[in-house]
């Protein structure tokens, strides 16, 4: 499993957001920081929108706001916008059929999806934002 | 949606330095404007635990929220602390309990804080009541010198998985494994 890039820019964009509260800021200052094409960063803007995550704010400024709840929002709830549940899991190819080597192999993957669908099913933007601020006060004080 | 605030200032929680066995934190407001106490558990207070308890379990184990109140300070190895959160005003009426016990060099480990239980009364959850009690917890666990706290989360528990991340913790280094015995 990878991550996807719209995913990881979703996050990224959304923490941008939440960052302060009513922060409002334009795709461009997004694509900036991230180093993205701003065709790409409205993709995933847009999609974030129609699931009420973001709205985007007309006139002097423009931009996007976020306007759903970070501290009920988790990873997860994100990156299933853009990757279907398939693409998250860890899976071996259909060789080795129904054999008993393959079903145990199964087992051990199956395992390792677990853990990862909980993890990000259970950290919220709020809580991802909290650590970036912890990452960051760390590596100012390295 | 408008992030909530947060109830309890960093330096409330900081000054939390309880008695043995009395309050333990000094009165914090919680988002419902209650103010919430929090203190050593007495024995009175176990048909509450009991019952809070049970109605997230379904099991009622009144012996075994005895067994645990009655082994506070019984040994050094595995030191119990059991804390009860209650309205400032009315210190009789349990809303929460949380229970931990210092373990020293468990899997080889070094001396840490243990959550071994935490559940909050239904009707007075989302109120800031669970955490003002980890809070509590952490303290007396720094009092104690120790610098880690653990617990131990079933993968599919939201409700304690939301909460204990929420509070920043995060996966430790060990894995718990297990075998059914046949
Ligand atoms: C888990 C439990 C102890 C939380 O108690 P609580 O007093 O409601 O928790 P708090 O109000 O202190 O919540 C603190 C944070 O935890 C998270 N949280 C708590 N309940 C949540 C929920 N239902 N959904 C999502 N996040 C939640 C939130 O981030 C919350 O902060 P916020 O409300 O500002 O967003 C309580 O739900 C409970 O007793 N559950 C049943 C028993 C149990 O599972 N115990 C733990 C295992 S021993």
């Amino acid at each position: 499993m990878k991550l996807q890039v719209a995913s990881q820019l979703a996050i990224y964009s959304v923490l941008e957001l939440i960052a302060e509260p009513n922060r409002q800021l334009t795709v461009a200052d997004i694509a900036e920081k991230y180093a993205v094409s701003t065709n790409h960063l409205a993709k995933v803007m847009n999609v974030l929108g129609r699931a009420g995550i973001v709205r985007s704010v007309r006139g002097v400024g423009g931009g996007f706001q976020f306007c759903g709840n970070a501290r009920r929002t988790t990873l997860l709830d994100i990156i299933e916008l853009f990757e279907p549940r398939a693409s998250l899991a860890l899976q071996a190819s259909d060789l080795g059929g129904r054999t008993a080597e393959a079903g145990a192999l199964g087992i051990v993957l199956q395992e390792i999806d677990d853990t990862i669908r909980t993890t990000l099913g259970c950290i919220t933007l709020a809580t991802l934002r909290d650590l970036a601020v912890r990452e960051r006060s760390k590596s100012r004080a390295a | 949606m408008k992030d909530r605030v947060k109830r309890a200032p960093a330096q409330a929680r900081e000054r939390a330095r309880p008695s043995p066995k009395e309050a333990v934190a000094e009165p914090q407001a919680s988002e419902a404007g209650t103010r919430l106490s929090v203190r050593a558990a007495r024995p009175a207070d176990i048909e509450a635990v009991t019952a809070i308890d049970a109605a997230a379990t379904g099991l009622p184990k009144p012996a075994h929220w005895l067994e645990l109140y009655q082994r506070q300070g019984a040994s050094v190895a595995a030191r119990v602390i059991f804390l009860v959160a209650t309205p400032a005003e009315q210190s009789d009426r349990v809303l929460g309990f949380i229970v931990g016990e210092i373990r020293a060099w468990e899997f080889g480990s070094a001396p840490c804080g243990w959550v071994y239980a935490l559940s909050v009364d239904p009707g007075a959850r989302l109120r800031g009541v669970a955490e003002t009690l980890l809070a509590a917890i952490a303290a007396e666990f720094r009092k104690a010198g120790m610098t880690k706290m653990r617990t131990m989360v079933a993968r599919d528990d939201r409700l304690p998985m939301m909460f204990f991340r929420s509070e920043g913790m995060m996966a430790g280094p060990y894995i718990q494994l297990e075998k059914d015995l046949e």
